[in-house]
């Protein structure tokens, strides 16, 4: 997604500054998608670009002024409500790399990552939950928000379970990799002993 | 400065013995303090449910100590433990374990009668208790005649009726869909916020879990991992 259909969305009401365009934002994801404000009129000056914006007539006094959205806009904004996600447009899943990695590299201690990884997944997943508890009352779709990165957090956990098992059916190491383990185990003892001294 | 209340030191449980012996628990080393929730996960058969019934006095570790308020489990006669497990320990379980044949006032009043309390005072204690988890109005309705959620809710004021220092759960969502499993998590957690109860919640479920101050991960009998504790929630809300 893009803040681009965010602030779209803002804007389909009424006119609004780029200030309160942010707070909105914010307040709309419960501060979950922290912008800054300079991201805020970039965007604001590429709708324009593209027909979906334009400079409204008010204007505050202080030369800073008021964005409308545009027929263009609204169609944009509609095409945006309708059409689903892909899972394929979102950023490759760094962790899924990394597993994946440390499994064909010799000598990583896959179920140490797993193990690692899970505690810190959990560890957000605490605090997210937190922030649930005491954000109870604190309006629909902020709660929509973070549920959704409890979600996904909680998803993860299942998957690195899933890994896990997988992993102690299938993995037996070979004599190979043991030696290669051995190798890294002992490049690594070196290093620290470089560090040492 | 919390105060212990549960503290398991180098635990050890070992089933059976020779070439067939299986060791649940190596070396288990665990402090839940007044006011803490700790959740214990792991895959099955990683010693969860034996931790938590040496926890509550109703298995006899191999080895280790196992004190709760300041008394050592493991060099306590039979009938002090299950004395003080009547006074100061609550079990919650995945299959309420209510008495069908009794009320809900009576399920709840029971270990306060089998403590020498007379049953008009333990009655009021057992309705004190279904108050506090929100259904007085079901205090003379048998458990058949009860939801699934309103069983453990009852299973909960049986656990937390008196004066309980340690609360135990195994598995407590485990029968309930996820918004009523929601719902009794807030309630462990209530208790210990507002009660300073510590409580020890054994689940499979990660999101459950995170209801906990602390995570701590059990493998084939070894703790291999912690999470928590978090922040306080003046810093995190400063950091957003």
């Amino acid at each position: 997604m893009s803040i681009k259909h965010g602030l779209l969305a803002l804007l389909r009401a009424e006119a609004k500054y780029g200030y309160q365009l942010r707070a909105e934002f914010e307040a709309a994801t419960g501060s979950t998608w922290p912008l800054n404000i300079g991201q805020v009129y970039t965007t604001l000056t590429r709708l324009e670009r593209d027909g979906l914006v334009e400079a409204a007539t008010g204007d505050g006094g202080d030369g800073r002024s008021m964005y409308e959205i545009t027929d263009a806009g609204r169609a944009e904004l509609v095409s945006w409500f309708e059409t689903p996600v892909t899972r394929e447009a979102r950023p490759r899943d760094e962790l899924a790399i990394k597993l994946a990695l440390a499994l064909a590299v010799p000598g990583v201690d896959v179920a140490a990552v797993v193990q690692r990884q899970r505690m810190a997944t959990m560890q957000s997943l605490q605090e997210l939950t937190r922030l649930k508890r005491v954000s109870a009352d604190g309006g629909i779709s902020w709660l929509l928000v973070i549920e959704s990165m409890i979600f996904a957090a909680e998803a993860e956990i299942r998957w690195l379970d899933h890994c896990e098992a997988m992993l102690s059916r299938q993995h037996k190491p070979k004599p190979g990799q043991q030696k290669a383990a051995q190798q890294i185990r002992s490049d690594r003892h070196q290093t620290d002993a470089g560090a040492k001294r | 400065m919390t105060t212990t209340i549960l503290d398991i030191r180098n635990l050890t449980r070992v089933h059976g013995s020779g070439e067939q012996a299986v060791h649940a628990l190596r070396g288990v080393d665990l402090s839940v303090g007044s006011g803490e929730l700790v959740a214990v996960m792991g895959p099955s058969g990683s010693g969860k449910s034996t931790l938590l019934t040496c926890a509550g006095g109703l298995d006899q570790p191999s080895g280790g100590e196992v004190i709760v308020d300041g008394n050592d489990l493991t060099t306590l006669s039979r009938n002090a433990v299950a004395a003080l497990r009547r006074r100061r320990i609550g079990y919650v379980f995945q299959d309420f374990n209510l008495i069908p044949a009794l009320t809900a006032a009576e399920n709840v009043s029971l270990p306060l009668e089998l403590d020498g309390m007379r049953a008009r005072a333990a009655r009021k204690y057992a309705e004190a208790a279904l108050g506090e988890v929100a259904i007085p109005e079901l205090a003379d309705r048998f458990p058949d005649d009860m939801s699934g959620g309103q069983r453990q809710r009852v299973a909960i004021a049986r656990a937390i009726v008196g004066e309980r220092r340690l609360l135990l759960a195994d598995e407590p969502t485990g029968a309930l869909d996820s918004d009523t499993g929601e719902a009794v998590l807030q309630l462990l957690r209530d208790r210990c916020d507002q009660h300073g109860i510590a409580g020890v919640l054994v689940t499979h479920d990660a999101r459950h879990a995170a209801w906990a101050d602390r995570v701590v991960y059990l493998r084939d009998g070894v703790l291999v991992g912690q999470s928590g504790p978090l922040p306080e929630a003046d810093v995190l809300l400063e950091t957003h």
